[in-house]
């Protein structure tokens, strides 16, 4: 059933990436619990615009859970505490009245702050610029049922392909490490078929992408999995291990 | 001015081989002169950008997103639709053609929607080499399932979500460019506006959204495809950040604006809850595959759904449309979930809502079967409403979904400036005023795949062209306007915020032209409309400065358009006497409640023209003629 609640929010302010932040306190009144977590922080946006502040700046747009360019950690929690969430389909049902929710953007080296919540993951972008493709061009493909693949296959590669690229398994880890989004990508294309003659360069160049761009280094901590609003396993970390060292010992790519 | 389609010569199966072969070509090595703009990062300027790449052109690639990722082409759920007859049930190009010619009530042109029928197939083979998980049979081969306005199974899907699937090969295809260096991204750049040199798009002025900067760039043609308008009913299944801007701002430099009033309801959302909700979620239409709509027979019966027995139920299209049932076209299903709640038959809290009930599918297949095909959505379902849709039934309401209308094309996707191309849902071409379930994702791809990286050769091989860069004056004056705009934005600082002025806006325009208009409703929502712009330029209140990241300044020039271009739908809406497909005007009905056409009068393309600010827009029209297919009463009984 609906009903209201009034929190007390504490939410990370910080007007440039060069610029010191710090945590503002705010309170959100009358929220009713079927809104998501993004509408109730509109419903402050609203007053503060009205009161002549900066309202709080943070990425979002399909607020279905699909498009990945939500996320803030709450209370801690990367997508706030509802596993398998992302924060736009985290609803305020699963707060109670009088709670304080402290809300801070991404943390890591390789995103650097824009704005408030809003941070630039830029180098995801990269490291899919790196490998994370087949290359084939439009025009020369030959029909879709030319190679059969087993449904167990297919279904493992979507497994995989489910990964909307939030930055939630970065913001996780102790490390601050990409793997759970690169071995979702690998882990993807070294499945089918279409993607063997490639699987070794992409997982070569993915990784050293990643390593570039500061990502950490994946020390089974399993946070990853744990906060990853599609769940996705890491089971395809482990896929990558395999894919990298297949490549740095067994293949002739170096 | 004669709207001229340019459509080939010749018999309808043989148009598209034809016009490939009559093209002038850009020679391979030349194609490297040559700078193309793409605006938009769906499935139709992904996959534009990248093709066009392929061949060797420069291409300049902008999306207002983080990442090209993240365009809404990523939210599609059910599939994609081709005529591969793979199950061997009937299926040719000939019927996915007349399938969609039909569904949208004969108000589409004929040769485009040959060619997307025609191509459709190429972009499953292409989808499948780029890696994209596409669901599968036991033996390995591809998967298909049923959609609405159709009789066989031709719709390919990735579990709920194709669009997500069909979106991250487009944009890995656009990735492997940027690696090559043959596309250069633009990522958090809003375009607004087009600047036109000679008569010709030769670029765009864009705002870079993190340093408030205003940048120009220069190309020998612009391709938009920066998707639908559906928000200016501030409440639709549209992401956030989905607007009408890049393609209202061509508008007003010139290229016309057809059909601005068909608009897609689409029947299976999570109904409205609360006035502080911020946008609608759709359920895939796929989901009427398996669930049956019902509502009780008894107006204002308040049961729970498990406690009203079966007899007292209303499968309602099931029992008017016994050969299509839960799968007839999306306009259709709409009107009738309207019709029943008109009645006093809805169900839920608001009383708008119908419900969607697995209960027979799970007794007949299992739930681990229906778990399989929709699980997400269930998942999706649930998080939102907190209801288990396995054990009750879903709710559902119409919502605004898709929009058909968009700026003019002629066959080669060009507008009427010389030099501009729209593609995608900004386009208005191939799904006259109803379009079909499935069918978006196949015309974005067909769009960028496959016929964009013709006809652009076309268009720069044969047209002569003068070296412009932006030291241009045109470049100056339009980056002037663009700076006095949002100036004037900021210096207005009055008493309500943009999102109010959006949600009233959204308020009149689902009223009054939303699923049912009358002539009287359309008239007094224009004298509403003028009233509220004229208060947002001199009421609204926008915090912050131009040079920075500034997301209010962001929504409130995006509002600013749609209270502009909410008016020119209604203008659309009362020119046009009749109904059909998504534009149903109460006066133009059938016996039975569907919509009237009235194929003497407006057999047509309505195509605006910008006249000036607060001038009349002016009509041309664009005869569509049917030399193929035989015009009827739309039936789905």
């Amino acid at each position: 059933m609906t009903k209201t609640i009034n929190l007390t929010l504490k939410v990370w302010r910080q007007k440039g990436p060069h610029v010191k932040g710090k945590l503002e306190t705010y309170h959100a009144n009358n929220i009713s619990t079927d809104m998501s977590f993004l509408e109730m922080i509109d419903v402050v946006n609203e007053q503060l615009t009205l009161d002549g502040k900066d309202p709080i700046a943070f990425d979002h747009d399909c607020r279905e859970g699909i498009c990945g360019s939500c996320g803030a950690v709450v209370n801690g929690r990367p997508h706030g505490p509802e596993k398998g969430t992302t924060l736009c389909q985290l609803h305020m049902r699963h707060f109670s009245d009088g709670d304080t929710v402290v809300v801070e953007p991404w943390r890591s080296r390789a995103f650097p702050i824009i704005r408030d919540l809003a941070v630039d993951r830029g180098v995801l972008d990269k490291i899919i610029q790196a490998g994370g493709y087949i290359s084939v061009n439009a025009g020369g493909a030959q029909d879709a049922n030319a190679i059969p693949i087993p449904q167990e296959v297919a279904d493992k590669a979507m497994d995989a392909a489910a990964c909307i690229g939030c930055g939630a398994c970065v913001a996780a880890c102790p490390n601050a490490s990409a793997m759970l989004f690169v071995s979702a990508k690998v882990s993807q294309l070294a499945l089918l078929p279409q993607g063997k003659p490639e699987a070794a360069r992409r997982a070569i160049a993915m990784l050293c992408s990643a390593d570039k761009a500061g990502f950490g280094n994946c020390s089974n901590e399993r946070e990853c999995e744990a906060e990853c609003p599609k769940e996705i396993s890491i089971t395809h970390i482990a896929r990558l291990n395999r894919e990298f060292f297949k490549a740095s010992f067994g293949s002739s790519v170096q | 001015m004669q709207l001229d389609a340019k459509i080939p010569d010749g018999p309808l199966a043989e148009k598209w081989d034809r016009h490939r072969f009559e093209m002038k070509l850009v020679n391979p090595a030349n194609k490297r002169k040559f700078d193309i703009i793409v605006v938009g990062t769906g499935l139709a300027g992904g996959s534009a950008s990248a093709t066009l790449a392929e061949l060797g052109y420069n291409v300049k690639t902008f999306c207002f997103q983080d990442s090209p990722r993240r365009a809404h082409s990523i939210a599609a759920q059910g599939g994609i639709n081709a005529a591969k007859n793979y199950p061997n049930d009937g299926d040719s190009i000939w019927r996915l053609f007349y399938d969609t010619v039909k569904g949208g009530d004969f108000r589409a042109r004929e040769a485009n929607v040959h060619r997307l029928a025609q191509v459709s197939n190429n972009i499953i083979d292409h989808c499948v080499a780029q890696g994209i998980p596409f669901a599968r049979e036991y033996g390995g081969l591809l998967a298909n399932r049923s959609f609405g306005g159709a009789q066989v199974s031709r719709t390919f899907y990735a579990r709920g979500q194709t669009g997500q699937q069909l979106l991250l090969g487009a944009y890995s295809s656009l990735a492997r460019q940027i690696a090559a260096g043959k596309v250069t991204m633009f990522p958090r750049r809003e375009m607004l506006d087009v600047v036109i040199v000679d008569g010709q798009a030769r670029g765009i002025v864009v705002r870079n959204l993190i340093s408030g900067e205003l940048e120009t760039h220069a190309a020998h043609a612009v391709v938009l495809a920066t998707g639908g308008y559906g928000n200016v009913f501030f409440l639709s299944t549209n992401a956030m950040g989905c607007n009408v801007t890049a393609a209202y701002r061509a508008y007003k430099k010139g290229a016309f604006f057809a059909n601005p009033c068909f608009t897609q309801i689409h029947p299976t959302c999570i109904p409205v809850h609360g006035t502080y909700q911020s946008k609608l979620t759709l359920m895939s239409e796929s989901l009427r595959n398996d669930g049956r709509v019902w509502v009780p027979k008894k107006a204002g019966d308040t049961r729970r759904p498990a406690d009203i027995p079966e007899d007292e139920r209303d499968y309602f299209l099931e029992r008017k449309y016994p050969s299509f049932g839960n799968l007839v076209p999306r306009d259709v299903a709409s009107r009738n979930a309207k019709e029943q709640c008109d009645m006093g038959k809805g169900v839920g809290e608001t009383r708008l809502a119908v419900y969607l009930d697995f209960a027979d599918a799970i007794r007949r297949d299992g739930r681990a079967v229906i778990e399989k095909k929709y699980g997400n959505l269930f998942q999706m379902y649930a998080k939102i409403t907190a209801d288990n849709p396995y054990e009750t039934p879903m709710m559902i309401y119409p919502a605004v979904h898709y929009t058909m209308g968009g700026l003019w094309v002629d066959y080669n996707l060009m507008s009427t400036v010389p030099g501009l191309f729209v593609l995608g849902e900004a386009n208005f071409s191939d799904h006259g005023a109803n379009r079909l379930g499935a069918s978006a994702l196949m015309q974005g791809l067909a769009d960028g795949y496959f016929v964009i990286p013709y006809t652009i050769g076309g268009y720069l091989a044969g047209t002569p062209q003068r070296a412009v860069t932006t030291a241009d004056p045109a470049f100056k004056a339009a980056t002037q306007a663009v700076n006095g705009r949002i100036s004037k934005l900021l210096s207005i600082n009055g008493h309500r915020t943009v999102d109010d002025f959006h949600r009233e806006l959204g308020g009149i325009m689902w009223d009054y032209c939303g699923m049912a208009r009358t002539n009287a409703g359309l008239e007094v929502a224009r004298g509403l409309i003028q009233n509220l712009r004229a208060e947002f330029w001199e009421n609204v209140k926008v915090p912050g400065d131009p040079g920075e990241f500034n997301q209010s300044l962001e929504r409130a020039g995006r509002v600013a358009d749609f209270l502009e271009f909410g008016e020119l739908m209604l203008i659309d809406a009362r020119a046009r006497q009749e109904s059909c497909g998504g534009h149903f005007n109460e006066a133009f009905q059938t016996q039975e409640n569907e919509a009237l056409r009235d194929d003497e009068n407006f057999c047509h393309v309505a195509a605006w023209e910008f006249t000036g600010e607060d001038k009349e827009p002016a009509f041309h029209k664009e005869p569509l003629v049917f030399e193929n297919v035989h015009l009827t009463q739309r039936s789905y009984k």
